[in-house]
């Protein structure tokens, strides 16, 4: 064919065929990656979802120094037999101020995207210290000794300032108080209590472990307890283009 | 061994480059490679027009069969619902009395394989697979008649729904047992009532210390567990007089659950599960051994 003689011109001559070859690796990469910065256009806006308080935020990164995404998702694909097992399907918008977001198919141990208010945190203290006591077929291992690793916020407000870094709509008024928040949620009478439901609401707030002071445990279980919610599904109208 | 000697003759031309008297022959494609990578030009060009794939500034273009996978499992979903939507309605409607329900057979094999499925993917993790609890953990074994808040269907259906001692439902069941250890006994008086405790649940006691506990129980113990210690169900209250026991009978046991008493927590179901889903769980249980 004729066009693929021409062809030869580019190959014969070493500066065109750069030239023409960065064109064409610029077409692929606007097609591919410019998307992605329309980001916000593309995670539908859902009620109810705010960035993690600064305790949340704590056993989440316990969560994840634990590998626990090595056996459990958090991510409820659109299918039927997901939905009756764990409900509503995840949204996008649910994530999105995960650093690094927890999806995934690997799934050892079931998915925890919507485990929040499931069991009591008593339960989670049992099973987390021993797994096999509450449910014999398991084959989780223990994290007995979270309980006895106290924490104490020192680097709180460090790690929500470089949350806000990548994107996370920490306020300052949020940041100057990070460490009193993270002291307030192991306890629902204290002074902090009212402030720190109102800048993320929603939080619960009780002694998890039910032990004195704040344990990495007491942090795991108030992440664990409201993994998935925030967003009332009683309400939510999905946008069927998705 | 022919065809390649007949290249070399040169029916093939040849691409006009040659090193060292090797020269590279100008072979066509093979047919069926190239039909194939025109098929998937064909193919991706199609599929871009039927479904969402240019990625826009808003959302992706729709695709001309309006495809989505949300619409997709909502349609799954509404299969099956559709398939059951008479056992369904008859369930949400069906008085809650084993008679009302059995009276049906196809209406009760329906919530029992149902609840069954629903037990086994809501409440095992707590009840156990074979809701048989979790002994000396709290989690009450289903398959005896040892009520703690009522054995009949509807009392089972309400504790399945609204759950015990949680935040997330006001109507969730609610007692608080005292932690005697704060101010209200003195350990010697928790010893006491701990040998008590021993006596009427017929196991071995200090007759002595029990004797002297009687008294301690009547006034700070009877109000919930009623003067003979067999428990009261409107506040969860357990029967103390029989071998079950949540968290253990023996003495060191007991001595912990009087001195910081007991807080068990059941989540509530109520937006959790659907109507149909909380009732056929309750029919299950109801007839896993104990309903009243």
């Amino acid at each position: 064919m004729a066009i693929l003689d021409k062809h030869k011109v580019l190959e014969k001559n070493a500066s065109l065929l750069l030239v023409f070859s960065f064109l064409v690796v610029t077409i692929g990469g606007l097609v591919e990656i410019a998307p992605l910065f329309y980001l916000e256009n593309t995670i539908e806006e859902v009620e109810g979802v705010r960035p993690y308080s600064p305790m949340e935020l704590a056993g989440r990164d316990i969560y994840v120094r634990e590998g626990c995404y090595v056996c459990h998702s958090q991510m409820v694909r659109p299918m039927r037999d997901e939905v009756e097992r764990y409900g509503h399907y995840s949204l996008a918008a649910e994530s999105m101020y995960d650093h690094p977001f927890q999806w995934g198919s690997k799934r050892t141990g079931p998915d925890l995207a919507r485990l929040g208010g499931r069991y009591s945190d008593d339960w989670h203290v049992q099973h987390l210290r021993n797994p096999q006591s509450v449910v014999p077929e398991s084959v989780m291992p223990k994290y007995a000794f979270l309980e006895r690793r106290m924490i104490d916020g020192e680097y709180i407000e460090d790690k929500m300032r470089t949350h806000r870094l990548v994107g996370v709509p920490y306020t300052d008024e949020m940041l100057e108080n990070a460490r009193a928040d993270f002291e307030a949620q192991i306890d629902p009478y204290s002074d902090g209590a009212d402030a720190l439901l109102e800048r993320y609401p929603g939080a619960q707030l009780r002694n998890f472990d039910g032990q004195e002071g704040i344990s990495e445990l007491d942090a795991l279980i108030s992440y664990l307890q409201m993994l998935g919610t925030l967003v009332d599904f009683s309400t939510f109208e999905p946008v069927a283009n998705r | 061994m022919s065809k390649s000697n007949k290249d070399k003759e040169g029916d093939v031309p040849t691409t006009g480059h040659s090193w060292d008297g090797i020269q590279e022959l100008d072979n066509p494609m093979p047919r069926w490679w190239l039909w194939t990578f025109y098929a998937c030009i064909l193919f991706s060009l199609i599929y871009v027009i039927l479904f969402p794939a240019v990625p826009l500034l808003k959302a992706a273009t729709p695709g001309l069969l309006g495809y989505s996978t949300r619409a997709e499992v909502e349609k799954d979903i509404q299969k099956f619902a559709d398939a059951n939507a008479d056992l369904i309605a008859k369930l949400e409607a069906v008085e809650l009395t084993p008679e009302a329900v059995m009276a049906d057979a196809d209406l009760y094999n329906y919530a029992v394989q149902g609840g069954g499925a629903v037990f086994r993917t809501y409440c095992a993790q707590c009840h156990g697979a074979g809701a048989g609890g979790v002994q000396a953990q709290g989690y009450p074994s289903l398959l005896d008649d040892d009520w703690l808040w009522g054995g009949a269907l509807e009392d089972i259906y309400y504790t399945a729904t609204h759950g015990i001692r949680n935040e997330d439902d006001p109507d969730a069941r609610w007692s608080e047992m005292p932690a005697f250890g704060d101010d209200y006994l003195s350990p010697e008086e928790i010893a006491q009532v701990v040998q008590y405790v021993r006596l009427i649940s017929g196991q071995e006691h200090d007759a002595a210390l029990a004797s002297s506990g009687e008294t301690v129980f009547l006034d700070n113990c009877a109000a919930c567990h009623t003067e003979e210690g067999t428990g009261d169900r409107m506040v969860g209250a357990p029967n103390l007089t029989d071998a079950i026991w949540l968290y253990g009978g023996d003495v060191e046991t007991l001595t912990e659950t009087v001195t910081y008493a007991r807080f068990g927590v059941m989540p509530t179901h109520a937006e959790r599960l659907s109507e149909a889903e909380r009732r056929a769980v309750a029919v299950y249980v109801h007839q896993l051994g104990g309903g009243e």
